[in-house]
This record gives structure tokens, sequence and C-alpha cells, in this order.
């Protein structure tokens, strides 16, 4: 058995003959060596990862103005900051979108303009007390003029991610990229073989206290994360790290198309090799390290699997799915996680950084809780129209004409011969028809493309579908394509009437 | 090179393309293919001394020839070479090298602007 203790590398750190490789180099030496030989050669393994980690921001303290206020509401360059605290800290969060730019800027391009020293503009307002006069503020501050800015990450350092592709037939747009129809491409995060928490999965050396690389500087782990649930091997941390001295490095903001902005975030941990156990376990390759390829075409929480998969798979360009070779794209940069675990590596081999005991361990029994819901989502089949009255394709318009008169109804279904779906006519397709010629039966005047919607969707699902698709109604159709119902926007609205 | 072979509505039904192949003898390398009843856009790569030939050739057809000379600009200072680019441009220009950073074959570019919504950094332009 070979055991380290922490104060022995921490003295090799400072006497500079401590022996510190990367993650990936540890791969090889544990290969060669064998793990306990590996355990006494090697003293300190460095991890890194950078990519998208939303769950990021920072807490700003401005100073007191004169005459002092207590903010209660802060806007940096149109982002709004949280400040439902004291009178001068607000939490700028790197989801938030700006009130004016929307998608283009958010709190993540605030985060990076303050570290690249821009100035940026502060609007704060009040309802103003005794103590805190004051009820606006307008100014102009750059990093420096902050008393303290203090990044804060509650979820950050995912121990691996799950992996995304859309089984629909539309380009969908997610916090992993942009997913085309079909199970067109697929998208995954981490860093596989230098992931910190795959590097050490019992958390022996990572805990509260943990210093660490963030940012381009020293920072430190302040507990596990939210959302940690190690059990299902997707541990998570929470980070703090002082933003004054980070560096765009390693600090950048980033845009998802149609979905918002998050911050790409650069982490590492070293791991202090105390004992062969965790030789072992930073031998960790790309190939150890599985997960699950979900279908996010489907809006659930519960988004089927349709594989497990390792990063060395991920990593060879392509991966197969229902017998199709499908491209994949990486949202996170191995390139720039080498770079942290290599400058990390740096950092400790020329005494800058030590090594450290976590104050507290991080639990290793955890699962993420499903939110409680105390009222039910209504489902299409709650407010869909039964009484639907389907029209023939092979019918004349004038029929359909006739048919949307009596019933007042602006949509008509049309079946073909077998009874099933095949389009939809409008009354403005029918006036279309009019004044056009040479088109009378239902199936030239018709939209064969119809956006259609099942009985147990989620109200929620259907109304953003009629919205993206600037549509009115769409039939409610069963597994065979048989018209069931019809839901309207109307009845949507009508819905949410009642609901407030 | 990559060009673009507009094809309007009053030439469609007629094999044009196949007969400018033959014609110059030159292969046109299709990657994209656009066809509906009043319009027809091609896009193709062609060796670029046969350019003058084929084009020619299209153009006595009725055929519209434009040459597509703005390819993907990546910036390297925005650019954070994670290859979310990589899985969905058409025409495979990305790639990662052996170094992890991100290999570019712009000549293949089609210049369909698949990439630019991609990039989580802005990187990624098509400039005139
Ligand atoms: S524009 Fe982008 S996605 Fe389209 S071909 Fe060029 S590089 Fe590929
Ligand atoms: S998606 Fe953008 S940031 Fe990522 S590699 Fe491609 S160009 Fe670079």
């Amino acid at each position: 058995m070979v055991e380290k203790s922490i104060e022995e590398i921490n003295r090799r750190i400072n006497e500079g003959n401590v022996n510190v490789v990367t993650a990936e180099e540890m791969v090889g030496i544990v290969g060669e060596l064998g793990a306990k030989e590996a355990a006494r050669e090697v003293d300190v393994v460095t991890t890194g990862t950078f990519g998208a980690m939303c769950s990021s921001g920072v807490w700003l303290n401005f100073g007191h103005p004169e005459p002092p206020m207590k903010m209660n509401k802060v806007f940096l360059n149109g982002v709004e900051a949280y400040s439902g605290v004291a009178a001068v800290d607000a939490f700028i969060g790197a989801g938030q979108l700006s009130e004016t730019e929307g998608f283009d800027y958010g709190g993540a391009h605030v985060i990076e303009d303050l570290i690249r020293g821009k100035s940026i503009d502060l609007h704060a307002t009040s309802y103003g007390t005794d103590c805190y006069p004051r009820k606006t503020l307008d100014t102009t501050l750059n990093i420096y003029d902050l008393n303290q800015a203090i990044m804060i990450n509650p979820r950050n350092g995912y121990q691996k991610y799950n992996v995304a592709t859309n089984g629909i037939n539309r380009t969908i747009y997610t916090y992993m990229g942009s997913l085309l129809p079909n199970y067109g491409n697929v998208t995954y995060s981490g860093a596989g073989v230098l992931s910190p928490l795959s590097n050490d999965p019992d958390y022996q050396t990572i805990g509260v206290g943990t210093p660490i690389f963030l940012g381009g500087t020293k920072g430190h782990i302040i507990g596990e994360g939210t959302q940690h649930s190690p059990e299902t091997n997707f541990g998570t941390l929470m980070l703090r790290g002082d933003l004054k001295d980070m560096s765009a490095d390693y600090i950048r903001a980033a845009n998802f198309h149609e979905y918002g902005t998050s911050l790409y975030v650069g982490m590492g941990i070293p791991i202090p090799i105390l004992n062969e156990q965790l030789a072992q376990s930073t031998a960790v390759t790309d190939k150890d390290v599985v997960t699950n390829v979900l279908d996010y075409g489907v809006p659930s929480r519960d988004r089927p699997v349709l594989r497990k998969v390792n990063y060395e798979e991920l990593r060879s360009g392509s991966i197969e799915i229902n017998g199709k070779d499908t491209p994949t794209s990486s949202m996170s940069s191995f390139k720039k996680s080498r770079e942290i675990a290599g400058e990390l590596k740096k950092w400790v081999a020329t005494g800058e950084f030590f090594v450290n005991s976590p104050s507290q361990r991080l639990p290793a029994k955890a699962t993420c809780k499903p939110m409680r819901q105390t009222t039910r989502n209504p489902l299409v089949q709650d407010i869909m129209a039964r009484d639907v009255v389907v029209i023939d394709e092979n019918a004349t318009f004038h029929e359909a004409a006739k048919m949307i008169m009596e019933n007042t109804f602006s949509h008509l279904p049309v079946v073909s011969e077998d009874g099933k779906l095949s389009g939809i006519v409008t009354a403005w397709d029918i006036s279309k028809a009019v004044a056009e010629t040479g088109c009378n039966y239902v199936k030239d005047i018709m939209t064969k493309k119809v956006l259609t919607s099942n009985a147990t969707d989620p109200i929620d699902i259907a109304a953003r579908n009629l919205d993206m698709k600037e549509v009115s109604a769409m039939p409610v159709i069963d597994n065979d394509r048989y018209v069931i119902g019809i839901i309207t926007s109307n009845d949507i609205s009508k819905l949410f009437a009642r609901r407030r | 090179m990559m060009i673009k072979i507009n094809i309007s509505s009053n030439v469609i039904g007629e094999p044009i393309l196949a007969e400018s192949m033959i014609e110059t003898r030159t292969a046109l390398n299709i990657s994209q293919a656009h066809f509906d009843s009043t319009y027809g856009e091609i896009i193709a790569e062609v060796e670029t001394d046969d350019f003058k030939d084929i084009r020619q050739a299209l153009e006595s057809k009725g055929a519209k020839v434009t040459v597509l000379d703005h390819p993907i600009v990546r910036d390297e200072e925005e650019c954070v070479e994670c290859g979310a680019c990589i899985s969905v441009c058409p025409a495979h220009v990305f790639s990662f090298d052996e170094d992890w950073g991100i290999a570019q074959d712009i000549e293949k570019c089609i210049q369909c602007g698949t990439c630019i919504n991609m990039c989580p950094h802005h990187a990624l332009s098509l400039e005139k």
C-alpha cells in the first residue's frame, strides 16, 4: 500500500521536486507502471474542462453612492442583476437576457465585458428610505471601480453530461446547440479523460475548500453544486473565484441560437495522489466515461434514451444512431481543457499552487429530485373540441365553403378516402380559390403540410407550436392519423384567461 | 471552386445540366440542389480550369452561374475551438486537427450559413 500525505506533497511542491502530470498523461503512466508504482511516482494529477456552464454568475458589490441608496432593481448594460439582498450587492447571472437586445446580449456578456475592463452602464432604482434616501442612480463603471466582483457558480464541473440529438422533423434550438432533424447530428459536452470529477469520482480529495483553477486564477470549491447527483454519476460543484483576477481566455460569453446566453468557464482541479486507488481513478480514459444519448426532440423532462455512448466514440467524429453514422459536435473545447490542465500543472510544478484536504467531504449519496407540481398540467384533450367536422379531399370548395358557413368553424381538416388526415382548409383558402380559377376541389386548395397535435400533449407545447408556426388551429389526431378533435389558439387563450 | 447555378422556370424541364457536362466533358460535383416546379438552384464544385467552359455552356442554355467566392470566415480570437460547427456543416468544412484545434477546408464551403447560428461565440461569418 502506498500512502502519501498532503503535507508530504506540499513539501515537494515547496522544494520544487513535485511530480505533476495531467490526467491525460496519467493514463499512460498507470498503463505502464501499474497503479501502485504510479502512486509512488506521481504526486499530483491535473484536470481541466472548458464548456458552457449556464449556472454561473458574479456577486458584485458596487460600494455606496452619495447619498446612499438601497438598490432595488439593478441593470448592467440593460441586463437585470438580482438585488434582493443588501443595499449595494447584486448577482448577475450568465443566462439573464438584456431587456433591449434579447438573445444577443446577456449576463454572460456583461461578465466578459467586465473582465475585459470595458465600461458598463449601471442603472438602479429604489423606493427610498430614511437611511437610504436615494431613488435612482445612473453611472458608468468598470471592473476596477467595483468594490468586489466574486464569481459564484452554483452548479459547475458536471462529472459528465447527456448527449443530445433530435428525432423530430425540424431543427430544434437548445442549450446543446442546433440539433438537425431526424437524428441529423449529435452534440455533447465534457472533457472525458480530463473531466475533474471523473478523475476522483469518490470525492476522496475534491471537497469543500479544494483549491482550483477558475477562469485563469485560483479559486475554491465551496460545496456540492445544485442538482448534485453522484448516484447517477452526475456530480456537480459549487465554485468561487475573484473575477478581478480572471482572464477572458478562460471566461467567455456565449449565445445559443434561439435559446439564450451562457458562459463558457474554464476550470481545473489538481488531484493529489495519496494512494493507489487515486492513481487508478485518475487513469480514467475517454472510453471509461459513459453517458446517454437523449432525444431532445421530445419536450419532456424524461427524454427517451436512444443508446449509451462513451467519450471515445463521441470524439471520433461520428456515432451510430438507428444504424446511421451521425456526425458529432462538441460544445466544450478539449483544446482549452488541455490548456487548463497544462497551466495548472505548471502552477503546481513551479510552487505557485498547493494542494489541500477538503475541510468537508461532498455528499456521495444524493440524486436530483424533480419538482413537485400541485396543479395538473392541462392536456390538449382537456380543452380540444371533439365535435370536429371533417371534409373529404374530393369535395368541391363550394361544399367546403358551405360547411364552414353552417358550422361557423374557420378551419376544416381534410381527410382522404381512408378517413385519415391529409390536409386542412381555411376560409382564407376558399376565398383564394374563388379569386383564382382552376381550383375546384378541396384537395387543390388545401394546405398539405398540416401542423397536428396529440390528445395527450401538454397545452404548453400545443401553444408553443401554434405560436411558432403562426397558425391558429391544429387538428388533433390519433396514432393512425384519424382526426379526433381540433384545438385552436382561441381555446388556449380562454384557458389561460381562466387561470389568472 | 464552388459555383451556384440558377435555373429559371422556362428551362427547368430541360436536361441542361447533363447536356452542359457532356458537351464540355466537365464533371460537376453537386453538393446541394433545390428544385420545385418554378425554380432550381444547384451548388456544385468545379475544377478552376473547367469553369469558363461550363459557365458558357450553362449560360447559353438559359441558366445563371455565380461564383461563390465568399466562403466562411472564422475569427480566431473569438473561436474557442469547441467544434460545435463541425456536425451541422453539410459540406464538411470543419474538423478537429490532431491537437483538437479546428481545421477548415474552406474550398468546400457552399455558403449556406448553417454554421453561423450554431457557433456559440459568434466567431463565424460570411463576409462580403
Ligand atoms: S456556410 Fe458554414 S455550414 Fe455552410 S458550407 Fe460553409 S462552412 Fe459549412
Ligand atoms: S462553433 Fe464557433 S467557437 Fe466553436 S469551433 Fe466552431 S467557430 Fe470556433
